[in-house]
């Protein structure tokens, strides 16, 4: 109860930030809650299953292709479009997972990674549809529901907000429900799962399709939002981003992911205001958290003060 | 659809455009305010874009101090609130909103790179921040991004590739081969000369790809034909020394005449081992890098401003070698904004619309201090500009300009109309 109670306290607390904060703070929050929910997506098989991906931007890219060629190519309306890119992210990812979990630890990283990798390219080679490396742009006639366009700063606000909200909500649920539970046990002894008759294997698709869903969702967010489908976001810079964010908020949290994007996301803004040196920073930063807080933010507070946070 | 001639748009300039080029005629309102202009540079400091980057900052640098000595824009000096965006189109959007929501700029200007162009250009629109970026994309003229992005300093990539046919096949040959890398920039080329090339009675025998994780290029050579006269080539990125190397290592003398663009090279130094096999090649310039014998004296002052030496090398430090071809494109744009301000009245952010205004109906722009690459004509409706384009040969190691392309050859038919979108 004390989670659920949790996870709604954040939401209303976005909520109302939402008529208060300035543009410029009310468009980051817009933009980290949309990339909160890929954290949370990797969170879910990283953080509960312990299974390190070196490639989930193949996911992200995959959500953002399928809506951002479903609208132009396929003049598909957002709703419609949306569920489109879901489905193939899903399906996809159940292609990535039958393959990729023929093989554990360093084998599965660097199998997430190559396969990333081939879609990074597929996109390019695929150019005259994808525009390449350059990507496209979604007009903004392109990105409405029932009348409301998605780029207006309020509406863009609150639609990024109920998906996050949607997706805490969700996660939550999940790490708490059977599934969740036995997620957790594969990431704390696999074999111990499997000695006590757990089906293992179906349990890490089960984490690797829930996991690219969520990230193919943060993907075609992203682009109905912002209006811009492009392949730097399947490249692997953009399959380190959610785990730094999940590090740095805590893996295995409901609300690491969260805390984690928001902290890195104005780490970068202030620090690049200040230097161009601004990704020494962050990587210093990055540094003193393993040194004194491996756990993450919010894995710490757990550790260290609050047992029950979720 | 409709031609843009050199006739149309000087009757057109007659009828107004050049206040709006001209500061000396432009509107000088009385600067109610003497707060300074606020530019936003959406600069790639780091990120592959990082050498155009460093380049253009000491572009803007020069530029905007000129600008400054000389009374600002509309008496009110000009500031230049400089952000990285890392070559990156997510953190070029994000950029944009600083700018715009929290800086206060009055406009932004500056991105090259395609990616971050497009990327960029939904913010722009949203936040209603006019953005000019100096790309030498075809993406603004392609009609794909919106009435707040502009392109008044630097030409397109099918402007440039266009205006390179006529003097390939009158002078190099007409049975071309192409190896280019196969991504969007690659594909432009590839699209726009193969018509081109056509048009003047050439053809392209073979078209060849190079994948854009490639390191050795020795096995794609076999597949130029015997019968090539011209050898086109646009690769770019860290593999193109590689690339010269080994093509010098597989033709020995026997070569057929190379064309290439210099984006290959930009920031390269010809002297660099492995190029020697450049030398009697031909290459587009967008401005010739090395001072040539016609020097202009505004490309002297330019020169000087910016502190490159004649050799295209920053003054200070021989090695580094500058981005010359694009560079200009910002000291260009600059001035572009001054004038489009002082035509405007500009007074604040709520005149942006009234800026884009007096861009749009920019039309000749006459070669002057402010532009130094040379005249240009702007089409207000594309948002694109047009200019010279040069051609120079490498001899003794240096890049001699052999050939200036009218900037007739430089236009196609328009393929977008933003004026008619609503601000």
């Amino acid at each position: 109860m004390k989670t659920h109670l949790l996870h709604l306290a954040l939401i209303g607390l976005l909520f109302a930030l939402g008529f208060i904060l300035p543009d410029y703070h009310q468009g980051n929050f817009s933009r980290i809650m949309v990339l909160a929910i890929y954290a949370m997506g990797y969170n879910v098989m990283f953080g509960y299953t312990g299974m390190l991906s070196l490639g989930h931007a193949m996911f992200f890219a995959a959500g953002m292709y399928g809506f951002g060629l479903s609208v132009q190519l396929g003049d598909l309306g957002v709703i419609p479009a949306m569920l489109l890119a879901l489905l193939g992210t899903a399906a996809f990812a159940a292609l990535v997972g039958a393959l990729s979990l023929r093989t554990i630890g360093v084998g599965f990283m660097i199998v997430t990674l190559m396969f990333a990798q081939a879609v990074y390219l597929t996109i390019l080679y695929a150019g005259k549809y994808t525009r390449g490396d350059e990507g496209f742009v979604l007009q903004p006639e392109a990105r409405t529901i029932a009348g409301m366009a998605l780029n207006q700063p309020d509406i863009r606000y609150f639609t990024a907000l109920m998906l996050f909200g949607l997706v805490l909500l969700g996660t939550g649920l999940l790490v708490r429900s059977n599934f969740g539970s036995v997620l957790v046990a594969v990431r704390e002894n696999e074999e111990r799962t499997r000695m006590l008759g757990y089906d293992v294997i179906a349990h890490k698709m089960g984490a690797v399709v829930v996991s690219g869903v969520i990230s193919g969702l943060s993907g075609a967010t992203y682009a109905a939002l912002f209006g811009y489908v492009g392949a730097s976001f399947a490249t692997v810079q953009y399959s380190i981003f959610p785990l730094l964010w999940v590090l740095l908020g805590g893996m295995g949290t409901t609300l690491g992911p969260f805390v984690g994007a928001l902290l890195m996301f104005y780490l970068i803004d202030y620090s690049s205001g200040l230097t161009n040196a601004y990704m020494l920073i962050v990587g210093v930063a990055l540094v003193l958290l393993v040194l004194f807080a491996r756990a993450g933010i919010i894995g710490e507070i757990r550790k260290r003060w609050v047992p029950w946070l979720p | 659809m409709t031609q843009t001639n050199r006739r149309t748009l000087l009757k057109s300039a007659a009828a107004g455009g050049l206040l709006a080029a001209n500061p000396l005629l432009g509107r000088f309102a009385s600067a109610q305010s003497a707060a300074p202009i606020k530019l936003g540079f959406q600069q790639h400091v780091t990120g592959i874009g990082a050498a155009y980057g460093r380049w253009y900052g000491r572009t803007t640098d020069a530029a905007v101090k000129m600008i400054n000595d000389a009374g600002g824009i509309n008496g009110r000096p000009v500031e230049i609130v400089a952000e990285d965006d890392g070559t990156d189109p997510k953190r070029g959007a994000e950029v944009l909103e600083k700018f715009a929501n929290q800086h206060g700029c009055d406009a932004a200007f500056g991105a090259l790179f395609s990616h971050v162009v497009i990327g960029s250009a939904p913010a722009a629109g949203e936040l209603k921040l006019p953005n000019f970026v100096v790309s030498e994309g075809h993406h603004v003229a392609s009609g794909m991004l919106n009435r707040y992005t502009l392109q008044p300093g630097i030409t397109d990539v099918k402007s440039q590739v266009q205006a390179m046919a006529p003097f390939v096949a009158n002078t190099l040959g007409k049975k071309v081969t192409m190896v280019f890398p196969d991504f969007a920039f690659g594909h432009d080329h590839r699209d726009y000369f193969t018509a081109a090339i056509e048009a003047q009675g050439g053809e392209v025998l073979e078209h060849i790809a190079i994948p854009p994780t490639e390191t050795s290029f020795t096995k794609y050579f076999p597949k130029i034909p015997r019968d090539t006269e011209v050898l086109y080539h646009v690769m770019v990125g860290p593999a193109v020394l590689t690339f010269v190397k080994e093509l010098g290592e597989f033709f020995g003398p026997s070569a057929p005449a190379l064309f290439g663009f210099l984006d290959s090279l930009e920031a390269v130094d010809l002297a660099s081992p492995g190029l020697e096999f450049l030398e009697g090649s031909y290459f587009w310039e967008g401005n010739p890098r090395y001072a040539q014998e016609d020097q202009s004296e505004f490309d002297k002052t330019f020169r000087a401003a910016v502190g490159v030496d004649a050799n295209g090398a920053s003054i200070s430090d021989p090695a580094d070698v500058s981005t010359y071809s694009h560079m200009f494109g910002c000291w260009e744009t600059l001035h572009i904004i001054k004038a489009g301000m002082e035509a405007a009245g500009y007074q604040g952010p709520a005149d942006r619309a009234k800026l884009i205004e007096a861009v749009e109906a920019m039309t000749y722009i006459p070669e002057s201090q402010a532009n130094p690459q040379g005249a240009k004509v702007f089409n207000g409706k594309t948002h694109q500009v047009f200019g010279h384009q040069y051609i120079s040969q490498v001899q003794d190691g240096k890049l001699v300009k052999v050939h200036t392309t009218s900037i007739d050859d430089t236009f196609y038919p328009d393929e977008a109309d933003y004026i008619s979108q609503s601000f």
